[in-house]
């Protein structure tokens, strides 16, 4: 836990109202930054982070020692350009790699909040994050981006803040979190609350911990974001370092033992009621909701030029939600471009190595910049 | 560039909100981007298209027009671009009046199945023409619905859509189409240039 202390951290001092009718102040958010605020503080870059990530997108996570979970796209020279654009990035409230989350020391108690910490909502998180923007005396940024759950934040930004950033780049997410999207978190959230050491939602406190139910949790919402195709080809019906089937219930295939391991190097580095919180915050979503039905009213005064992307074998987000974004948008006349990216590797194709989909948010950051901050001569 | 997008582009007021349906790679929307109009969007089913405008820095939206022209509101653009590519829908007819809905005006660019080079080609080969601007073998073409400048001149009077500019192209040489040298020009025409509205 020192170590998560330790980590840079903005305390937020301003009242924010959340969605649920409790009003937090002064809570930590904790956030990284990439790259240098230029003078005229017009090359800012807030990036959204998804579910089970947080404010390390580059470079090693120095709790878990691992790469930075978008360190294809993020870097000097890379899609988001670290040498030009300077990129801000935090984990969201409800988080648990140092922001205000169910694992925060509840003052009144002196034990974590568990779950007595309140549920929050996309639009909590992106209120939260919007107060970094003071911190850094930005007025304007020059892009919002976020795949997944990022994507969510994306959108919840701009309509929150319709004339705060000039890009947005909303990526394999949805306006509105579909039934079987909630059907699956659901199913992670019941496994962690099966699990006895769950101890409903005080694990912390009483020294235990739902490793098993979380663990279940994170191999079925891996599933969901490789392709049925991607899963084939990689594993197909290989067996796990066994000449032959044991007839019993070890991992005698490689996808079992792959989905085991995901599973355990998970608990490690995830709590389970961040995991709790923040999948709810995602079924609460629906900005069409928040516009009484009407999504395109949602971005109606926003000036930001938008840029949507969806994957082919991305079930879990469908181009077919990502469209209904860019649908809702030019109903409105809104400046909104949109691709499908051809790719085989499911929703997570937005955090690897998909030269088609880093090319296209490369060129259109760096063509916007140019178009909006660099004036011909 | 191509004359035909110099011609089509010489029929767009400075400024004005265009849209571009099957913008291919973007040459005609970049032009019209850096020398008339900012307000430009294409409407792309190309993959590989859609990379090369990002590219070029241009708002383009992967779609198919005859799926995706509904999203747009009614009269939101003051210009409407198709070009040549009205005779590879499976329903021309309706994207034609999507066109004339989604735009004040349309700008539709045909390839002239009544040239007397295509004509030749029928008449004395006897094998479906191929032309510099109907370059497919008949197996392989994504034209449909191919037509001649009468046959589109004469579908577009019975619907009481106006023509408001017609403009033929051969090779480099541009000249008006009017009732009175209709023949001649389905004749001579390598490229039909409509403006129409509604």
């Amino acid at each position: 836990m020192n170590k998560i202390d330790n980590l840079k951290k903005y305390i937020v001092k301003d009242k924010l109202k959340l969605d649920c009718g409790k009003e937090i102040s002064n809570f930590p958010l904790a956030y990284e930054t990439f790259g240098k605020l230029n003078e005229g503080k017009n090359n800012g870059i807030l990036i959204f982070h998804a579910l089970t990530g947080d404010q390390f997108p580059y470079g090693i996570n120095p709790i878990t020692n691992k790469e930075g979970w978008w360190n294809y796209a993020l870097g000097p020279n890379k899609a988001i350009d670290t040498n030009k654009f300077f990129v801000i990035s935090a984990n969201v409230i409800g988080g648990c790699m140092g922001s205000f989350g169910p694992s925060s020391i509840d003052p009144s108690t002196n034990k974590p909040y568990g779950s007595n910490f309140p549920v929050i909502t996309i639009n909590d998180m992106v209120n939260a994050q919007n107060f970094l923007l003071d911190h850094f005396k930005i007025k304007k940024l020059f892009a919002v981006i976020g795949g997944s759950m990022g994507g969510m934040q994306v959108l919840q930004f701009v309509s929150n803040f319709p004339n705060k950033a000039d890009v947005a780049i909303p990526i394999a997410c949805t306006a509105s979190h579909s039934a079987q999207n909630i059907a699956l978190n659901e199913l992670g959230r019941q496994a962690i609350m099966a699990d006895k050491e769950w101890d409903k939602g005080k694990y912390l406190e009483n020294g235990k911990s739902p490793s098993k139910g979380l663990a279940v949790a994170r191999m079925a919402a891996h599933i969901t974001y490789l392709s049925k195709k991607g899963l084939q080809e990689k594993f197909g019906r290989k067996l796990q370092e066994r000449d032959a089937l044991k007839f019993g219930f070890d991992a005698d295939f490689q996808i079992e033992s792959y989905l085991r391991y995901q599973g355990s190097v998970f608990v490690d580095r995830f709590d389970a009621n961040s995991y709790l919180y923040i999948t709810r915050a995602m079924d609460y979503f629906d900005l069409t909701k928040q516009f009484n039905g009407n999504l395109s009213d949602a971005f109606k005064g926003s000036k930001t030029k938008f840029f949507i992307i969806s994957f082919t074998s991305d079930w879990l987000y469908p181009t077919s939600e990502n469209r209904e974004i860019v649908i809702a948008l030019n109903a409105i006349g809104a400046d909104v471009g949109f691709i499908e990216i051809t790719s085989d590797k499911g929703h997570d194709s937005f955090l690897l190595n998909v030269p088609d989909f880093l090319n296209s948010v490369k060129n259109f950051l760096n063509n916007s910049y140019k178009n909006i901050h660099e004036a011909r001569v | 560039m191509k004359q035909e997008f110099k011609i089509i582009s010489s029929l767009i007021n400075e400024n004005s909100k265009i849209l571009d349906v099957g913008c291919g790679n973007g040459e005609l929307m970049k032009y019209i981007l850096e020398n008339i109009s900012k307000n430009i969007r294409g409407l792309e089913i190309s993959k590989k298209n859609v990379q090369e405008c990002i590219e070029k820095g241009l708002t383009v939206i992967e779609g198919n027009a005859e799926l995706d022209l509904g999203q747009f509101p009614d009269k939101s653009f003051n210009y409407v671009i198709l070009s040549q590519t009205l005779q590879a829908f499976l329903n021309p007819e309706k994207v034609l009046y999507e066109l004339l809905r989604v735009g004040k005006k349309a700008i539709v660019t045909i390839p002239n199945f009544g040239h007397w080079k295509v004509r030749v080609d029928l008449l004395f080969k006897g094998t479906m023409p191929v032309t510099e601007n109907l370059p497919n073998e008949w197996y392989n073409t994504p034209n449909l619905h191919m037509c001649t400048i009468k046959d589109f001149v004469t579908f577009c009077n019975q619907r009481d859509l106006k023509l408001t500019k017609s403009i033929s192209l051969s090779g480099k040489k541009v000249s008006y189409i009017k009732k009175s040298n209709l023949n001649y020009k389905n004749l001579t025409s390598e490229l039909g240039i409509f403006e129409i509205e509604k």
